[in-house]
């Protein structure tokens, strides 16, 4: 069977849930071979293997931590070259997307990005996307090259495969443009605790309707008695009421989790298109014409500061 | 000295308007109005703060690659305060992927000359958050994309990156081709002035031909990705909407130990 090549989303040898769900994606369309990069790549490769890799491709150099992306393109490209795959998956971070697209340019082959699911085709793999603001289901396909797709998360259910794993060492030159970009100074996100807001089963954000920083204490006080991540609008992310980096929509996050309440969210196109495909929606707003309530499987017209310390007193005493 | 900064503006349809595909499977752009693509607005805006803070004379050209509307996008970013613009205009772009976009506009940027590429993060129709790369890919130059806050001195761009992990300080010799996120600062309105002015103010257009681009190159024939279906995705079921009268939180808690959340 034809090898398919994983990008591997990893921090210090911990692999990233998106890309345990690209390599179950990745057995339908081929054998998956990963491409672990950085320090720690070699860590990762028992979770890999775990997980369906038949091979783990490692290399670490400080190349990957000191410059912007480049470094990672010229590993990933010589990865290609050594294993000629049937296609290439990256994770569809706002990184995983560049460095698809340099890597495509360079192979000479074509690039779809934000896949929600893949399957199996006659001419190579098929990519669903999920396009304007979800309201449109797309089929599509690389033409040209060897496919290059990037995957969102939570696109598929992570799925134990033991294989083989054997881990080789990747042989990397480093191209003349891999030095442009440096990076002087990084400082890392301090963990909430929470799961993480894209991988989580259920989102529990907040909006205008908020009002204030302080009250968003009762919104992961609803978030923590159902082990959920916590979002928040662009109005309550611009008003500075919480970290940009929880922002849903089309310059935040998008989310696609089991289960999503919107408080005090209006319901605006650029929110539903980070949270529109959702298993179930539902939302908490004073306002009974508020677009949100479209979506909603259910949905409660009333003041969230009455009903999300209610619902969460209630959630916490069935929990016993 | 001079700095040359090329701004790349996308026109795309009106995200709050109804979307949707024509026959081929292209954007439908006849039903829809078209805007120039908010996020670029941040892109400008950078640009003109860029050019405001700096000591040398500085030129903003905003590019565009896009139908005859795209004319539109150009003028409200000349409205703002670019000095120039230029539309890249052709039958034979008609269905171009990214790759092709991508090889147009580097094409376009070397032939108007620039020390500097400034994109939005991302488009709002195809929604890719690619072509800033794919750019500095083709042209050769650093990529010091998704900023959020950006500064040019003495020949460096420099400029902070907030990812998921981590937030980067950034920094690269120009030429460089930079993309800036919707938290680097809201774009300024149109002035009546600058509205006027932009009246004035060059737009030059060109062609396939004017770029070298062979027209097998771009258009649906020269893309590297094929759309095979599109459907509208089904309206969700009407759900069950409760007005709280004191119970709301309670009931809410019923319906999801009923889906089993709880
Ligand atoms: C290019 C672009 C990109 C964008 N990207 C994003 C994005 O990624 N994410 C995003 O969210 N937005 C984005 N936006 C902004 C978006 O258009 C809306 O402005 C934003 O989503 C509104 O946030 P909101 O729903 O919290 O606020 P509002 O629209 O002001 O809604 C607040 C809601 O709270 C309700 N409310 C008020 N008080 C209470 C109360 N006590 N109890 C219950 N309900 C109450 C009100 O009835 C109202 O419906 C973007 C906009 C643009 C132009
Ligand atoms: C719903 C949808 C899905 C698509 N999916 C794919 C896909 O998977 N693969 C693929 O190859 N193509 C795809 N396309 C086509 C692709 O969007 C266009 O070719 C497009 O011009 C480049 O991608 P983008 O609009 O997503 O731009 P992005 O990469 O999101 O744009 C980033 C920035 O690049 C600049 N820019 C982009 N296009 C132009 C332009 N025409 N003129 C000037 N500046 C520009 C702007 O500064 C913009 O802010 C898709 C199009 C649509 C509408």
């Amino acid at each position: 069977m034809a090898e398919v090549l994983v990008y591997v989303d990893h921090v210090d040898g911990a692999v990233r849930k998106p890309t345990l769900e690209l390599l179950t994606l990745a057995r339908r369309v081929g054998e998956p071979v990963a491409v672990a990069l950085g320090n720690g790549a070699g860590d990762t490769a028992a979770t890999l293997a775990e997980h369906g890799a038949v091979k783990v491709l490692t290399h670490e150099a400080a190349e990957y931590a000191d410059y912007l992306v480049v470094p990672k393109v010229d590993a990933l490209q010589a990865a290609v070259e050594a294993v000629s795959p049937a296609a290439v998956l990256v994770p569809s971070s706002a990184e995983g997307k560049e460095i698809a697209a340099r890597l495509a340019l360079r192979i000479g082959s074509g690039i779809i990005t934000d896949a929600v699911d893949l399957e199996a085709g006659d001419e190579g793999p098929v990519a669903t996307q999920s396009v304007f603001a979800a309201s449109f289901t797309t089929k599509s396909r690389v033409s040209k090259g060897t496919p290059v797709i990037t995957v969102k998360p939570n696109s598929a259910a992570v799925e134990a495969a033991p294989a083989a794993g054997a881990v080789e060492a990747l042989s990397v030159t480093f191209s003349a443009a891999a030095t442009g970009t440096k990076v002087t100074a990084r400082t890392p996100r301090e963990s909430t605790g929470r799961p993480e807001l894209t991988e989580a089963a259920i989102v529990v954000s907040g909006g205008r309707g908020v009002n204030g920083a302080e009250n968003f204490a009762i919104i992961e006080a609803l978030a923590d008695s159902l082990g959920a991540a916590v979002g928040a609008s662009r109005a309550a992310v611009d008003a500075g009421w919480y970290p940009h980096t929880n922002q849903v929509g089309q310059t935040g996050k998008s989310v696609s989790p089991q289960l999503y309440i919107a408080s005090g969210i209006s319901g605006a196109i650029q929110h539903r298109a980070g949270m529109q495909t959702s298993k179930t929606i539902v939302a908490i707003n004073k306002d009974a014409e508020a677009p949100i309530f479209e979506l909603v499987d259910y949905g409660v017209v009333g003041d969230l500061f009455d009903v999300v310390p209610a619902l969460t007193e209630e959630i916490n005493a069935r929990k016993g | 000295m001079s700095l040359r900064i090329v701004v790349t503006v996308k026109y795309v349809p009106d995200a709050t308007g109804d979307r949707h595909f024509a026959d081929d499977l292209t954007v439908d752009r006849d039903d829809v109005d078209g805007l120039l693509s908010e996020l670029d607005e941040y892109a400008v805006e950078q640009a003109l703060q860029i050019s405001e803070n700096s000591d040398d004379d500085v030129e903003v050209t905003v590019l565009t690659v896009g139908p005859e509307d795209a004319k539109d996008a150009l003028r409200k970013a000349l409205s703002m305060g670019a000095d120039k613009a230029i539309h890249v205009e052709d039958d034979d772009l008609h269905g171009t992927d990214a790759i092709g976009t991508s090889l147009v506009l580097a094409k376009a940027i070397e032939k108007a000359g620039y020390d500097l590429v400034v994109s939005g993060m991302a488009s709002t129709d195809g929604t890719m958050g690619v072509v800033p790369a794919l750019l500095a890919e083709r042209l050769g130059v650093p990529q010091v994309t998704l900023l959020s806050e950006v500064t040019v001195e003495d020949g460096t761009v420099k400029g902070r990156r907030d990812g998921d992990a981590a937030s980067e300080q950034l920094e690269a010799s120009l030429p460089a081709v930079v993309s800036v996120t919707d938290q680097s600062g809201e774009a300024r309105y149109p002035s009546f002035k600058g509205i006027m002015a932009a009246k004035k103010k060059p737009v030059e257009s060109w062609d396939l031909s004017d770029l070298d681009i062979e027209a097998e190159e771009v258009g649906l024939e020269g893309a590297y990705t094929v759309v095979d279906g599109a459907a509208e995705r089904p309206a969700r079921t009407a759900g069950t909407i409760v007005k709280d009268e004191g119970e709301g939180g309670k009931q809410l808690a019923e319906y999801l130990a009923s889906q089993k959340f709880v």
